[in-house]
């Protein structure tokens, strides 16, 4: 982050504020910097810090929705609890394990092959081609659909009985009897890939396109004068190349991944074959009316993804260093 | 002129299918919603490919409905004022974190990093308890408030971007003729601001729009609901016969301004998004 310039402004500040009236100065201006961040850290505060802290809390105690202010604390039973010879609490429940399984198996899917589609789509972005801006126009489409909308859309499409995906099939000889996609257990899990995969691929190919479009044009010429493969170019000039920007593009989508609620709660509601965590948390939390236990889920999902985000910020730094 | 070789002529008819398929790929489902909605309700057990006649019956029974009307004004009401909310509260902190030198900025910087991680679910419980002290449980101002959780972090974020990029002799001249630094702010800067806070505004508005979760668990009357909620709640007689005809009109009339909307700023949307996340 720290760039040349910002790093002699930073030298340059000590020894300015030596002198009397530009230190009040710039005493003033911190003051008014404050001042300028209060709103936004009240209202920061107020929505995210104090509601993850009284999460974490209820966590610990028998709350539930009714009782919100009569919870009483009961340690890590939420979480494990050994009674008469069993084992109870989430961390000894079959379903929260199944929605974990769920939701690393559908992060890692829909990562990996929206990674893939998306190069696709922005290598044939980055070509030139005659109606190029309306095919891009084209793909930003499934991005600007609410992902309630689109999980509607896909569900009629992958209607058992009347949904044009097993029409399609079915006219084109690819099947004999038509799938039920969203309530057969070994297929819900991936119709609801799928239709992440259509949603979410527009984004990771913009955020592409835009690395792309940032390469410097001189190595292509020289590869070309060079009479290299195409394939062989992108395998060693491109990819790395572009290899920072896919980072950050699929950890945003990963971390987007993890927290996954709409599209499943719409498209399957509450099976088991599919739910997230963030559906078993939500489904404790609302419908069951578990608040302790549900706020436990939530936690673990919390602690998930802060450590997946503060192992990312390590690495990345220690790679910064490594190129510095 | 090149010479005619077969080859070539393969790679052309190859990239050709490419791009069709990428086209019918992303436009295909919408299309089909479309087609859907024109169908009357006996029509809808036959597959067809093409939009045979119009027929508006299931738009009318839509907008006939007074709780969908409700819903769509409340989802403009919070959509809107959640654009409001997070360009004023983002504006500012982004200023103070673009334009002034203090101890602590980086970790703000961070914290904000931070809060854009939080998986919504974690604050659920804590959310709904706020919400309930202030008196915002079952009314849309209640989700304003809360969306601020995820419109917040990227406006700061993009804002500051910006407003880092903007030279310093603006502010210096400001300053040299004694001008407040909300004065600073708003005349000076903010006219240059105009298309970073288009763009971010804009990214503000579709998450809002498209918001769910919180939309769901925090309002609890038909007549308190956004349109994603609404919906999601479209039921018919029974579970296994949900009148998709009417779903579908109620799902275009939510999506059609927004895909206007995405493709009139379609530049800025793209610029936006890659500001966010590349410098993120």
């Amino acid at each position: 982050m720290s760039t040349p310039a910002t790093d002699k402004l930073r030298t340059a500040a000590p020894a300015a504020s030596a002198s009397h009236p530009k230190g009040r100065l710039s005493r003033t201006r911190v003051r008014a910097a404050w001042l300028f961040l209060l709103p936004m850290l009240v209202v920061l505060l107020l929505v995210a810090g104090w509601p993850l802290l009284r999460t974490i809390w209820f966590s610990f105690t028998d709350a539930s929705f009714s009782t919100l202010h009569e919870a009483h604390f009961i340690g890590l039973e939420n979480y494990l609890n050994y009674d008469e010879g069993e084992w109870y609490g989430v961390l000894a429940d079959p379903q929260w394990w199944g929605a974990v399984r769920n939701t690393l198996f559908f992060t890692l899917v829909s990562v990996s092959l929206e990674l893939v589609l998306g190069m696709v789509f922005a290598l044939v972005l980055n070509a030139q081609f005659p109606g190029r801006a309306l095919v891009r126009a084209a793909v930003l489409i499934p991005w600007a659909i609410p992902t309630i909308v689109s999980a509607k859309m896909w569900s009629w499409m992958l209607h058992d009985q009347f949904g044009i995906l097993n029409h399609l099939l079915i006219s084109l000889g690819i099947l004999d009897t038509p799938l039920a996609w969203t309530a057969n257990s070994s297929l819900s899990l991936w119709a609801v890939v799928m239709v992440d995969v259509w949603k979410t691929t527009p984004f990771m190919a913009l955020l592409i396109l835009a690395a792309l479009q940032m390469l410097p044009s001189d190595c292509y010429e020289a590869a070309r004068v060079d009479g290299i493969h195409p394939v062989r170019v992108f395998f060693r000039v491109t990819l790395p190349l572009i290899t920072p920007a896919l980072l950050v593009a699929v950890t945003f989508r990963v971390l987007d991944a993890l927290r996954v609620f709409d599209v499943i709660y719409v498209l399957t509601s509450n099976s088991a074959d599919t739910m997230s965590m963030s559906v078993f948390a939500r489904q404790q939390l609302v419908e069951f009316q578990e608040v302790g236990y549900g706020s436990a889920a939530s936690t673990l999902l919390f602690l998930f993804i802060a450590l997946l985000t503060l192992a990312w910020l390590y690495l990345g730094r220690k790679r910064l260093q490594g190129d510095l | 002129m090149k010479a005619f070789s077969w080859p070539r002529l393969l790679g052309r008819i190859g990239f050709t299918m490419l791009v069709l398929c990428i086209v019918l790929f992303c436009v295909f489902p919408f299309y089909y919603a479309v087609l859907t909605s024109f169908k009357s309700s006996g029509e809808l057990f036959q597959v067809s490919y093409w939009i045979n006649h119009l027929n508006f019956s299931n738009y009318q029974t839509v907008l006939g409905r007074p709780s969908f009307l409700r819903s769509l004004f409340n989802s403009v009401l919070v959509s809107t004022l959640v654009v409001a909310l997070s360009l004023l509260l983002g504006l500012t902190a982004a200023y103070a974190l673009g334009r002034f030198d203090f101890k602590g900025r980086g970790s703000v910087l961070t914290l904000v990093l931070g809060v854009s991680m939080f998986p919504q679910v974690a604050v659920l419980s804590g959310l709904f308890e706020v919400i309930r002290g202030l008196g915002l449980y079952n009314n849309p101002l209640g989700l304003v408030f809360s969306y601020t959780l995820f419109t917040l972090p990227f406006t700061v974020w993009v804002l500051t971007t910006f407003m880092r990029q903007l030279p310093k002799e603006l502010e210096e001249a400001a300053i040299v003729d004694g001008a407040s630094p909300w004065l600073t702010l708003t005349k000076v800067l903010m006219p240059l601001l105009w298309p970073a806070m288009v763009t971010t505004g804009m990214l503000a508005f579709i998450a809002a729009w498209n918001e769910f979760l919180f939309a769901l668990t925090f309002t609890l009357t038909d007549s308190q609901r956004t349109v994603p909620v609404a919906i999601a709640l479209i039921s018919g007689g029974s579970q296994y016969e949900l009148p998709w005809g009417i779903i579908m009109a109620a799902s275009v009339v939510v999506t059609v301004p927004l895909i206007l909307l995405v493709l009139v700023f379609q530049r800025r949307i793209v610029s936006g998004l890659t500001a966010g996340a590349v410098k993120g």
